[in-house]
Parts: C-alpha cells; structure tokens; sequence
C-alpha cells in the first residue's frame, strides 16, 4: 500500500476543505443568494406597509410593525437555508461527487458540517442584512448592541437547524427539483404560527391553538422579544430551545442517512 | 377550425392526464391558495377590529377577495412552469413541428390553467364556506366575481406563457412568480386601501390588481361595485398580455 493511499486526514482538515468548497459554492450561486434574501425583505416591506393599520388593535406589543414583522424574516431565510442546502446536497448526488467521496476516507461528520458551511455562511449574511434594512427602515432593537448580537446567534442557530432539515431533504430526493416540493409545506409551518399578530390576539381559537403548538411561533418569538420587549428569559429560552431540539434531530437523522448512503457503495 | 379545436382539446387532455397521474405535479400549488387563505382568515382575524375597517362581510369574505384572485392568477403561472418545461424537454419543438396554428398551443395551456384555477376556486370557496363566510352578494354578483377571476387566470397564463415561451427553461420561473406575486400583494390584501400605509397604500392606487380585487369583494358583499371597470381594466390586461404571449411564441418559433 503506497504512502498516500494509507494518507487519512484529520475530521478537522476533512470539514475544513468541505467547508471551503460548501462556501465557495454558495457565493458562487447569486441566483440563489438574492432571492433567498431579497424575498423576505420584499415581504417584510409589503406586511409593514399593509398590516401597520393593526398596531392599533389594543394589546398589540408596539406602535412600529417593522419591528414586529422584523422577525419574521429571520424565519423565512431558514426555510430557504432548508431548500437551498438540500437542492445543493441532492445535486451532489445527481452529479456523482457523493459517489466519488465514497471511494475517499470521509467521515459523515465532516460531510454534514461541511455541507452546512455554507448555509451557515448564508444565514449570517441574511441575519447582518435583515438587521440593517430593518433598523434603516424605521426599526428598532429594544435590547440594544448586544440584543442584536444575540438576535445573530438565534437567527444563525435557526438556519442551522432548517438547514439540517434540508439535508434530509437532501437525502431523500431524487433530483434537486424535487426538494422545492417541501417549500409549500413549510410555509404552512410559517403561516401558521404567530407570525403577523401576537398569539393571544389571535381570535379563531382553532388557529391559535395550531399556532401555539408550532415550534416555528417560540423562534419567532424569541427573535421578537429581542426587538420589542429587551431581554425576556422565557422568550428566548423557548426560542434557542426549540431550535437547539430542532438541530439536534435534524442532525441525527441527516447523518445516519448520510452514513447508510456511505455504506450502500 | 376544427384542427385549430382539436390541437388546442389534445394538449390541454395530455396536461391534465399528467396531473392526474402525478399528483404532485398539481397538488402543491393547489395547497398554496388554501394555505394563504386559512392563513390571513385564522391568523388576522383580529384585524376586524382595527378602527376604519369597515368591511361587512367580515374578515374572511375580505380575504376571499384577495385569495380568489391569487388562486386564478396563479393558475396561470403554474401552468406557464408546464410551458417552460415541455419546451425545455424538447416536447414544446415537437409540438411547433405537428401544429399549423400555433396559437392553438396557447390555447390549450389556457384551458389546463382555466380547469387548475376552477378546481382551486371551488375548494378555497368550500374552505371559506364551511369557515362560516358572509356571502351577501347575489348569484348575479357571484357570477361576475367569478368571471373577473376566470379573465385574471387568462391574463396570468398569457404572461407566464409570454416569459415561459421566450426562456423556454424551468430557470425563468422566479421571472413569472415574482411579477405576479408584486401584482396581487401590492394590491390592499390586508386591510382597505383607505387604511393601508406608506409605500404600498402610494403604490396600489396605480396597481390593476387592486382595482379587480376591490370589486370582487364588493360584489361578495352585495355592495355596489363599479364593475364594468374592473372588467375593462381585466380585459386590457388580457389584451396586453395577449400580444406579449404570441411574441413570445414567435420568438420560440424562431429559436426552432
């Protein structure tokens, strides 16, 4: 056996390399980086203009929807860190590079992290970009500096989480096109949440409920108590909890396909 | 005329065979319309009590207005994704080849966007009914609200044929849901126009969409409603975007 075939890296280098080309490629694809950023935005404009007339239902949290609607665009940038991670992993297998990297020692470890380079990458992009427009825009982040450095590591945590959903989405399909089957059904997740009032301004009960049990309403908000309130314990727990569980599932069950696909070979 | 017919019955009978045998090929955007219905009509229902919100049918009839459009401008554009992928696929050449009165192919999309835009009307019109919408309209409104829908699905399937036909790849698709998603949702889809603000309530007093969209709620409310306008205005788009669409389609025939 020569000295190169016995060569295996370390996880490190592993994720590092495939971290590199999961970036590379994201900043190479601007068809992909505008719409996934831009669309949130342009929605976020439409609702704060169109809903602004419901800051004066009583009770409702603050007189800036900007500033509530803000959250909400955090939450949509996950579900395209969902579509875009899994088209890009569905791709790879289509275009063979996942049967070539069977033939290589890589550890399903270092192909999930480095996959989800990039989405990360994205996220960060997206959550700097989100709190910019916003605060130009008329918003504000009653928690401040360090509030908004929080909101980051939320957002970031929560295209983690999409993004791990995607690769099992990834996983399981075909081709690429067919992961933008699950978009309509995660904006069903979305929708059905308390993304346009808070939940106890909800008046059909039905939907109320829905929204309280969708994990998607505690992520937007913790983001929200960030913007609005300052610093609620309860909120954000929720927020980084149910992401974290989110993550940690995705995770698991996006690496044990990974590993059956490696030994399949 | 009757090969005319017969091209136009043929493809439309081939797409809506497809639907049936793939399922998921029709399914989603059927499910989109439903999911921003019980959407804004669950979640935003307590917009019904923002002050000036004077709507009488409710918020739910005021949302229908909004979604019925949706549904059949929609449509349209989902089919514009057939267009684009049949021609992709090298189907759309062939069927230049076979047709003497090419815009026979035009046709026949529209009456697979026109049955996709039915089927979806009926079940968001069931989803409202059985949510307990005020209908104060009567059959005759009904008949015109509908029929504004129908001439929308018109237009929406010549623009996305337009797009589809010169592009001819499945990559133009953000080209034809984006201007038609600007179309509906700079139209006052949340709340009147009187009480929409800054940009948007500025923007939807020039937006087509908002004039249609106004009447059909008035008419689902039996309320008086300027409807030869909405007319006009639905059948000038389809004029537009009827010459739009038969560009398009000669500047597929040139590519070859």
């Amino acid at each position: 056996m020569s000295p190169t075939a016995r060569y295996k890296p370390s996880l490190l280098i592993q994720i590092r390399e495939l971290a590199r080309r999961s970036i590379m490629r994201t900043v190479r694809q601007p068809a992909s980086i505008v719409p996934a950023t831009l669309f949130p935005l342009i929605l976020l404009a439409i609702n704060s203009s169109g809903l602004d007339a419901t800051t004066e239902i009583p009770g409702f949290p603050t007189d800036s929807y900007v500033t509530f609607a803000l959250a909400f665009a955090f939450l949509q940038a996950g579900v395209f860190a969902v579509v875009g991670t899994g088209q890009n992993l569905a791709e790879d297998q289509v275009n063979g590079f996942f049967s070539r990297l069977q033939l290589t020692p890589i550890r399903p470890a270092a192909l999930v992290a480095g996959q989800l380079a990039g989405t990360l990458a994205l996220g960060l992009f997206q959550a700097s970009s989100y709190i910019a427009v916003g605060l130009i825009a008329g918003g504000s982040i009653e928690a401040g500096i360090p509030g908004a450095l929080v909101l980051i590591a939320l957002a970031t945590l929560i295209t983690l989480a999409f993004g791990s959903i995607g690769l099992i989405a990834g996983m399981r399909a075909s081709t690429p096109e067919n992961v933008q089957g699950i978009f309509p059904v995660l904006f069903v997740f979305l929708f059905m949440s308390s993304m346009a009032l808070p939940r106890d301004l909800i008046q059909t009960d039905w939907f109320r409920t829905v929204a309280t049990y969708n994990p998607v309403s505690y992520m937007i908000e913790g983001i929200r108590s960030l913007l609005i309130t300052g610093w609620d314990g309860e909120a954000l727990a929720l927020g980084f909890g149910f992401a974290t569980v989110i993550l940690v599932i995705a995770l698991t069950v996006a690496t044990a396909s990974i590993k059956s696909r490696m030994v399949r070979a | 005329m009757r090969r005319y017919v017969s091209v136009a019955g043929g493809l439309a009978r081939r797409l809506l065979d497809l639907f049936i045998s793939s399922p998921a090929l029709f399914i989603p955007p059927l499910l989109m319309p439903i999911f921003f219905f019980t959407a804004f009509a669950g979640g935003l229902s307590a917009v019904d009590n923002t002050p000036g919100f004077d709507y009488p049918g409710g918020y739910t009839a005021f949302e229908f207005g909004f979604v019925l459009l949706q549904a059949a401008a929609f449509g349209g554009v989902f089919t514009g994704f057939s267009i684009a992928a049949d021609f992709q696929f090298g189907f759309g050449r062939r069927l230049l080849l076979a047709t003497p009165h090419r815009s026979a192919l035009i046709v026949g999309y529209g009456i697979v966007a026109l049955v996709r835009a039915a089927i979806t009307l009926g079940v968001v019109t069931a989803i409202g009914l059985a949510a307990g919408m005020n209908v104060l309209g009567s059959g005759v409104d009904l008949v015109g609200m509908y029929g504004l829908a129908a001439i929308v699905n018109v237009a929406g399937t010549l623009f996305a044929a337009g797009v589809a036909l010169r592009f001819r790849s499945l990559q133009a698709t953000p080209l034809m849901m984006v201007p038609t998603f600007l179309f509906l949702f700079l139209a006052p889809v949340y709340v009147p126009r009187d009480l929409l603000a800054g940009w948007v309530g500025a923007v939807s007093d020039y937006d087509p969409a908002t004039h249609i969209m106004e009447t059909g709620r008035e008419l689902l409310a039996g309320q008086p409603a300027d409807f030869l306008a909405a007319l006009a205005i639905a059948l000038g788009l389809v004029a537009l975007l009827g010459v739009f669409a038969i560009r398009g389609l000669r500047q597929a025939e040139a590519a070859g």
